[in-house]
């Protein structure tokens, strides 16, 4: 294990932006975000960035192909693939994880290259959570968010930060800054872990009963009686989509630059009444069919094909961006007993 | 294959243009030096696009054993279609696929009497398989072919099937349109209700594409006929994005249409949420 006292945390920020791009969470007027690191930028204390890590592999709008249309004839240009080295540093264990399970759909046959090409240039340096929030649920996924995984993991004391390599990746990154860098023990951390641990155990949302959410129980659910409650106040603004780390939903559209056309994707949600809507029409027509869409996938379609994960990371962040305070949480409540 | 290969087209040219109904045509697809752009299996799909227009799945109609081009039967319906429909010979398209799992063409259906049931422009993924069957015909038993429209001029491929399949022994045709019309002389009525009226052996393995509505009248019917759900089979049709499983847009539950269907059969419909 390796520290660097906090008070020289900017020496290290140097080192690791002296080779590539470091980006980490800033303060900004509506809340921390994930910026690029120049000379000077300080590293927030917030929690957890507004929006979260996603945009580094899979962007909110990603440039995937060119056109060049003439009369009758068109030309498809292959677009560059950004090829910039990368660190993210002070990635949370939630959406650490949410890299794991967006691996799961990006990364199998026939593989993306887009988030791939973007996988392979990034290095993860996560933070350990100093003082998980109340919103905070990711131990009902299996995540420790003491041992907050990356290439790179960290913890924090209140005057030094340890770091552990975890990857090869990590090993490479943590020994091209070994200047700013002294030894610690391995056990340094240890103290932060229980005083951590210990927060965790009190927060509120701590033992949610899953086990309703199962393959053989997919009909049930969905035919519950519930999600007409749930959704009944859902604007379908599509905010939870947005800022979750593991939504994936993606549109591709066309733009005509003037010289040529650009085909990208960006984005989408399945809370949009678009979404799903075809030439013989739309098999999700209100917002209740919509909103279970989104709910069912994260909680019994995603682990039904992945083995039963989760496509949730308790992050909270649809628990604290809702305008109308509805969540996973709720959902997981209402639905969690009731069927077994 | 990688979705670079996959979510990246590849240049088709339209090399035939021919109409079938006043809103369905008959589009030719070759790749620009020749032969086809890839090969499928029946049943499979590809992504059309015209740039800066947008991009639409379309089954793949023309059957794997035409070794020289490809075809796309399209309906006009909206915007992209509207423009497919002004093409004429010599325009360029931007073509990916194949994608779908297809039609067990060389599995669960070797060997069977065949019973192919289409309503209007879903004759488009039959039309695939039919000729599949009929150019591999020492693999498959008895061909029956019940295809109906809404008129005389609505029926796709009419040509073909009065021509080539009509005439070809061992297949028998049934055509039907919706109401009586001068200068036909053939059945008249809804599909679902001929094929219960022709009463077929319940040994035949059916294959059902058209309207939902269609299928699932289709589909009572031939249960009350003796037929049991593992053998009728049906292809499903939501918006798509991707292809592959990954933009999330087309799922019944669990199943991608794109990636798991859009061939289904119908006894994995029940276990799926009625949400198509
Ligand atoms: C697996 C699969 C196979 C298919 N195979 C075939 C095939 O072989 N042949 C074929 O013809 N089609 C096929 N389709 C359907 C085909 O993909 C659609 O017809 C096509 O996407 C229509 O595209 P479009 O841009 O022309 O229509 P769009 O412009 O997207 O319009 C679609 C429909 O929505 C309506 N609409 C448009 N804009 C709006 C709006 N703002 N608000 C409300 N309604 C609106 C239109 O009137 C139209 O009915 C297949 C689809 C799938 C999924
Ligand atoms: S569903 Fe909510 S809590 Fe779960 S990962 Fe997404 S934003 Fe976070
Ligand atoms: S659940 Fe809340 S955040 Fe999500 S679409 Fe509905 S109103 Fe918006
Ligand atoms: S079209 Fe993207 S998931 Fe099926």
């Amino acid at each position: 294990m390796k520290q660097i006292k906090l008070d020289s945390i900017q020496s290290l920020f140097k080192a690791l932006s002296a080779t590539r791009t470091l980006y980490l969470p800033v303060d900004t007027p509506a809340g921390a975000d994930f910026k690029k690191y120049e000379d000077g930028v300080l590293w927030s204390g917030a929690l957890n960035p507004n929006r979260s890590a996603k945009d580094f592999f899979f962007p909110q709008t990603e440039n995937m192909v060119d056109f060049k249309v003439e009369g009758k004839t068109i030309e498809i240009i292959e677009p560059t693939r950004p090829d910039e080295d990368f660190v993210v540093f002070g990635v949370r264990a939630c959406d650490a994880r949410s890299f794991e399970l967006l691996d799961k759909v990006f990364l199998c046959d026939p593989v993306d290259t887009y988030y791939q090409n973007r996988r392979e240039h990034g290095v993860i340096v996560t933070v350990c959570c100093n003082k998980p929030a109340e919103t905070c649920f990711c131990t009902n996924f299996g995540i420790d968010p003491t041992a907050p995984g990356g290439d790179v993991a960290c913890w924090q004391d209140d005057d030094t930060l340890y770091l552990q390599a975890n990857t090869k990746a990590g090993e490479a990154l943590l020994n091209s800054v070994a200047d700013v860098l002294a030894e610690a023990d391995d056990s340094a951390a240890d103290s932060v872990k229980e005083t951590v641990k210990a927060i965790m155990a009190k927060l509120p949302i701590q033992n949610l009963d899953l086990s309703a959410f199962t393959e053989d129980n997919l009909l049930n659910l969905f035919g519950s009686e519930q999600w007409k409650k749930l959704s009944e106040a859902c604007l379908g603004c599509g905010t939870c989509t947005f800022v979750c780390p593991t939504c994936q939903c993606y549109d591709i559209k066309d733009f005509d630059t003037g010289h040529g056309i650009k085909r990208f994707r960006c984005w989408d949600s399945c809370m949009y009444s678009e979404f799903t809507r075809c030439a013989h029409g739309n098999p999700r027509l209100s917002q209740v069919e919509r909103f279970r869409q989104r709910f069912m996938h994260k909680l019994v379609y995603f682990p039904a094909n992945n083995n039963g994960d989760f496509s949730c990371v308790g992050c909270g962040r649809c628990l604290a961006k809702c305008p109308i305070s509805m969540n996973i949480v709720k959902v997981i409540k209402a639905l969690g007993g009731a069927n077994k | 294959m990688s979705v670079q290969e996959t979510l990246i087209p590849k240049l088709g040219v339209v090399t035939d243009v021919r109409i079938d109904t006043p809103d369905v045509k008959t589009f030719r697809v070759n790749a620009l030096d020749g032969g086809k752009v890839f090969d499928h299996m029946p049943g499979q799909c590809a992504m059309l696009s015209i740039p800066g227009v947008g991009e639409a799945m379309f089954s793949i109609t023309s059957s794997p054993t035409n070794t020289e081009f490809m075809e796309f039967s399209i309906k006009k319906c909206g915007c992209l279609t509207n423009w497919l429909h002004q093409m004429e010979e010599g325009q360029q398209i931007t073509i990916r696929g194949p994608y779908g799992n297809g039609f067990p063409v060389e599995t669960e259906f070797k060997g069977k009497d065949m019973v192919f049931v289409a309503g209007g422009i879903g004759l488009a993924p039959l039309r695939s398989v039919i000729n599949y069957v009929r150019d591999n015909r020492q693999n498959y038993g008895t061909v029956d072919i019940v295809y109906g429209s809404r008129s005389m001029e609505d029926l796709v491929d009419y040509k073909e099937i009065i021509d080539v399949w009509c005439k070809e022994e061992g297949i028998n045709v049934y055509l039907t349109i919706d109401r009586e019309q001068e200068g036909w002389d053939g059945h008249v009525g809804f599909v679902p209700n001929y094929v219960k009226e022709l009463g077929f052996d319940t040994n035949k393995t059916v294959i059902i594409c058209g309207p939902p509505i269609m299928i699932k009248f289709t589909l009572a019917g031939l249960i009350e006929l003796g037929f049991d759900k593992t053998q009728v089979y049906t292809t499903m049709e939501l918006k798509m994005k991707c292809g592959v499983g990954k933009c999330g847009r087309c799922n019944i539950g669990a199943k991608y249409v794109c990636k798991d269907g859009p061939v289904f059969r119908c006894d994995q419909l029940d276990e799926m949420p009625n949400e198509y």
